[in-house]
């Protein structure tokens, strides 16, 4: 396996498990106070609902030629990483009140609690919140899997990343059965946009017809930069912040 | 309407998210680099170099914001 194959499965997996744990506080969330039955029929539809994208963007990328699909896709990886390394970036410098699985599952399952149980079999309140759920966040995992598989030319390798993921995500939940709020969700939002810009700009620029000093060995070089780049500014941030309150955990 | 809407605000939200500078900015530059291509220059550098000054100049501009905020 290439170094850029293993890039491709590390960046894969960590914006799946990203996802992945986002998705599946709600979902406990869900189950806890409403029942598993509508929880776990929102999860289904959800997730036949993504393969469905799968199935239709899939084969439509393999027809464009490869240029223009580098400039589109690393377009699009390039607005998806400079979204998440900049609330990342934020994040780590007390700007932007951090993530925390533990908040987002007490307000879910309040609001869970709150709304009416419809009378019949299917709870639909259940059902939605979990159906959005798992669509939403696993939209941008679904992105990710195309759009890195189908220009490395290994969207075996995209998938088994994601499924990884899945398994390991899903398994310590149901190991903990709760939130899985121990994980790094910050931290590995930060490696994940790293990894993201500079696979946007390496292909992207490659499929504007730029020719990268020393071809592949570029991405080598435009990933720890972006990271250093990133730290440096963080460092920045947090030295012109002098008095700057401490992040509330919570918001999105 | 307000399905369309909805649906309209929703890709806006998951593809521009929550500055469209930065993506305004991707559109720019992948454009002058491809243009410049066109033309004979191997212009390698303008992306990671425009992404650099994109990224700090919207992060800098958050951090005012906030700050700002804050004061207030």
């Amino acid at each position: 396996m290439t170094a850029s194959a293993i890039l491709l499965v590390v960046a894969v997996f960590l914006a799946s498990a990203v996802e992945m744990v986002e998705a599946a506080t709600i979902v406990v969330a869900v189950g806890v106070t409403r029942g598993w039955h509508s929880a776990m029929l929102g999860v289904g539809a959800g997730l036949l609902a993504l393969a469905v994208v799968v199935a239709a963007l899939g084969p439509a990328l393999t027809a464009i030629p490869l240029s223009a699909l580098r400039l589109a896709v690393g377009g699009l990886l390039l607005v998806f990483g400079l979204g998440w390394l900049r609330k990342a970036i934020l994040r780590a410098a007390g700007l932007k009140a951090l993530h925390n699985e533990a908040e987002t599952f007490r307000e879910q399952r309040e609001l869970a609690r709150e709304a009416a149980v419809a009378a019949g079999r299917l709870d639909t309140y259940g059902f939605t919140l979990s159906f959005k759920g798992v669509l939403l966040e696993g939209l941008e995992v679904v992105f990710i899997v195309i759009t890195f598989g189908s220009n490395q030319g290994g969207i075996g390798l995209a998938a088994l990343g994601a499924l990884a993921a899945v398994v390991v995500v899903l398994g310590a939940v149901v190991v903990v059965r709760a939130p899985l709020s121990r994980v790094p969700e910050n931290t590995m939002k930060f490696a994940v946009g790293c990894l993201l810009t500079s696979f946007g700009t390496f292909w992207g620029a490659e499929g504007a017809g730029v020719t990268w000093p020393g071809a592949d060995i570029a991405l080598a070089v435009l990933i720890p930069a972006t990271l250093l780049i990133s730290v440096a500014m963080v460092a920045a941030l947090r030295r012109t912040a002098g008095t700057a309150a401490l992040p509330q955990p919570g918001a999105a | 309407m307000g399905h369309v809407r909805a649906f309209a605000l929703f890709w806006w939200d998951f593809i521009v998210g929550d500055d469209y500078r930065i993506a305004l900015g991707v559109v720019v530059l992948l454009t002058a680099t491809d243009l410049l291509s066109r033309s004979g220059a191997n212009v390698w550098w303008l992306l990671p170099l425009g992404v650099v000054t994109m990224l700090a100049a919207s992060v800098f501009s958050a951090a005012r914001e906030r700050r700002g905020q804050r004061r207030g």
